[in-house]
């Protein structure tokens, strides 16, 4: 019987005290702990995806929808640009631009976007060929391994897109050529992953824009695109009378010409150029406030749940002057007693933690499918951050403490001949 | 083996109390008699060190308790003395058998169930061991009170109104109880009470007014 196992004891001849101050806790603490998990992965997530982009070109619009839409693919683009006007960024040897991937969106495939790119996209995204090949005809297409593992495809396989980004059996571009999945790409842990990848080409065949290049076609013509487009492909730029939706561009150097380019760009053309750092954080001061209101709201849950520690130990200590004069008459301290109340305190703090951050993790768990099927990102419950979960921890034990301070102060002061005298 | 000198005790604001000298000598059984407010319970507090008196000294078992700093008085009592009180207290979280290893272990004794066990069942209650103590009654409680300031096998065993509380039959066989376990242990007994169906059993008597 040490004074653990007493404390214990204690607390669970009170079931009901012991169940409010539990719940209270576990509540602040794991709304901490969902918090902090949610924000760690979505700032990694969109971190990670930024991918090196340093600017992103499109139509005219909002910046922050334009970077959330090519970047993270969450949101409709801003519209299309003509090739036309695009082509001095896109045509190699411009003396700032390492990099520039077009991107054509507009279609789907159970919700996965289609994204009409060249394959310098998988450069970004430090993404490679799993299985297959990469796509090099019309109509050819890579999928995501995310894209992959959900639709169940395997290179060889076939299937129509549907038009724009949400599920519609009414949407399907049924007249258009079934797709021919050549290849699948390695799992990377960012967007791409949730993509089906293929040429500009397609997507601008698919929506029927037949003017120039290709044969008018009927839904058994797929075959026609394997092999028979072996005519040389001019390059993108070249396509001037066709249209894509952004540019995602990377720099050589950052300097002060690049600085600058995004103002030149928006103030000398129809075109829109948007910095993704610079957007990212515009996006966070703006979702941080809602943050920061649930963190306030989590820190005033712990301090009411303090305060509950605070007054049962304090109710259960005034009914239980006669136990503590007795434990005193028995033989034990006055530390002793102190201690006692203090580790009932501590129990009661740390028990609260471990529901809370298994409350945390467990919610955070169950929320990922809800986020990953909005936004198609992996989340995940069972990720551990040692650094602010301890400190958390630190945390509510200090509040324990705090909280059975006074009542252990009482405990010590006790007048055992005065309790043991009344009746 | 307990002894006073010149003992006095005041409460604030209140007259003091003046306690006669006495000594009682190992294994012997002593009365405390006197109404209401002649200071028995401030007489029995004394001499268990859980009052410090304002004058004079207690020395028990060759040791001035007045004299000992508050930790030291704790311990003392906790290893020297068995208290009975006129209503018997336990740890409610606790069965009748943890409150008995929690004497020991608090007196910085080790844990023995068996002795624990041993001693209930001379005074008739060990089918109680695993019950929590609320759930007995007030004779049972008295019994496991009895018990519990036997279990570190005390040279003094104090008690205050251990019967008050009894009927005739429990009172007998409280009593009985107390002497027969103070004469096992020759341990001094001392009784503090105003119950006159003790009087007649004991003669070492101190009177108090």
């Amino acid at each position: 019987m040490n004074i653990l196992t007493l404390s214990w004891k204690n607390l669970k001849n009170k079931p009901l005290n012991l169940l409010l101050n539990l719940v209270l806790f576990a509540l602040g603490a794991g709304l901490i702990i969902l918090l902090l998990l949610l924000n760690h992965q979505l700032d990694d997530q969109l971190r990670r995806n930024q991918a090196g982009v340093n600017m992103v070109i499109g139509a005219k619009g909002s910046p922050l929808q334009l970077v959330l839409s090519s970047l993270y693919h969450i949101d409709s683009p801003t519209g299309n640009i003509p090739i036309a006007k695009a082509k001095p960024f896109m045509r190699p040897g411009h003396p700032l631009i390492k990099t520039a991937v077009p991107l054509a969106l507009g279609d789907s495939y159970e919700g996965f976007r289609i994204v009409g790119t060249s394959p310098d996209i998988l450069e970004l995204y430090h993404a490679s060929i799993a299985q297959g090949q990469p796509w090099q005809h019309p109509f050819e297409v890579v999928l995501g391994s995310g894209v992959a593992r959900s639709t169940g495809l395997k290179p060889g396989s076939r299937f129509h897109s549907s038009h724009g980004f949400v599920l519609d059996d009414n949407l399907v571009h049924e007249d258009a050529d079934a797709f021919l999945v050549t290849g699948i790409l390695k799992q990377t842990g960012s967007v791409i992953d949730q993509l089906v990848l293929t040429s500009p080409q397609s997507v601008w065949e698919v929506h029927g824009d037949h003017g120039t290049e290709t044969a008018p076609h009927d839904s058994t013509a797929v075959t026609h695109h394997e092999g028979a487009d072996a005519e040389p492909e001019k390059p993108l730029y070249e396509y001037e009378d066709k249209e894509i939706t952004s540019l995602l561009i990377q720099f050589k150097n950052i300097n002060a010409q690049t600085l600058s380019l995004p103002r030149n760009i928006n103030e000398n053309t129809d075109l829109m150029a948007a910095n993704p750092a610079f957007e990212l954080d515009r996006l966070f001061s703006l979702v941080g406030s809602g943050e920061k209101t649930l963190r306030a709201i989590a820190v005033i849950i712990l301090i009411v749940s303090a305060l509950s520690i605070f007054i049962s130990l304090y109710a259960s200590l005034k009914e239980r002057r006669y136990e503590l004069a007795l434990m005193r008459v028995m033989g034990a301290s006055p530390d002793k007693l102190t201690g006692l109340v203090m580790l009932e305190g501590l129990l009661l703090a740390a028990m609260g933690c471990v529901f809370g951050f298994m409350l945390g993790h467990i919610g955070m768990e169950l929320l990922s499918g809800y986020l990953e099927k909005t936004y198609r990102y992996p989340f995940t419950g069972w990720l551990f951050l040692p650094g602010p979960e301890l400190q958390l921890l630190g945390g509510g034990l200090l509040i324990g403490l705090i909280a059975a301070f006074i009542p252990s102060l009482q405990a010590r002061l006790t007048d055992i001949s005065e309790t043991l005298a009344e009746n | 083996m307990l002894s006073t000198n010149a003992l006095s005790f005041a409460y604030p604001g209140q007259p003091e109390l003046n306690f006669a000298d006495f000594e009682c000598r190992q294994g012997e059984h002593w009365l405390v008699l006197g109404q209401s407010g002649s200071g028995k319970t401030t007489l029995l507090h004394l001499l268990a060190g859980m009052l410090t008196p304002t004058s004079g000294s207690v020395i028990l078992a060759g040791t001035n308790i007045s004299r000992l700093s508050g930790k030291a008085v704790d311990k003392f009592r906790g290893g020297h003395i068995g208290i009975i009180f006129q209503r018997s207290h336990f740890i409610k979280s606790l069965t009748v058998e943890e409150n008995l290893l929690l004497a020991q272990q608090l007196a910085g004794f080790p844990v023995d169930r068996s002795k624990v066990s041993g001693l209930l069942e001379r005074l008739n209650i060990v089918h109680k061991l695993k019950s929590r103590p609320d759930r007995l009654s007030v004779g049972e409680q008295q019994r496991v009170a009895i018990a519990r300031s036997l279990v570190n096998t005390p040279k003094i065993i104090l008690a205050d109104e251990p019967t008050s509380a009894l009927d005739d039959l429990n009172c007998e066989y409280v009593t009985q109880l107390l002497e027969q376990q103070a004469m096992e242990m020759n341990a001094t007994l001392l009784i503090v009470t105003h119950d006159g169906r003790l009087r007649n059993r004991i003669s070492n008597q101190i009177h108090l007014n």
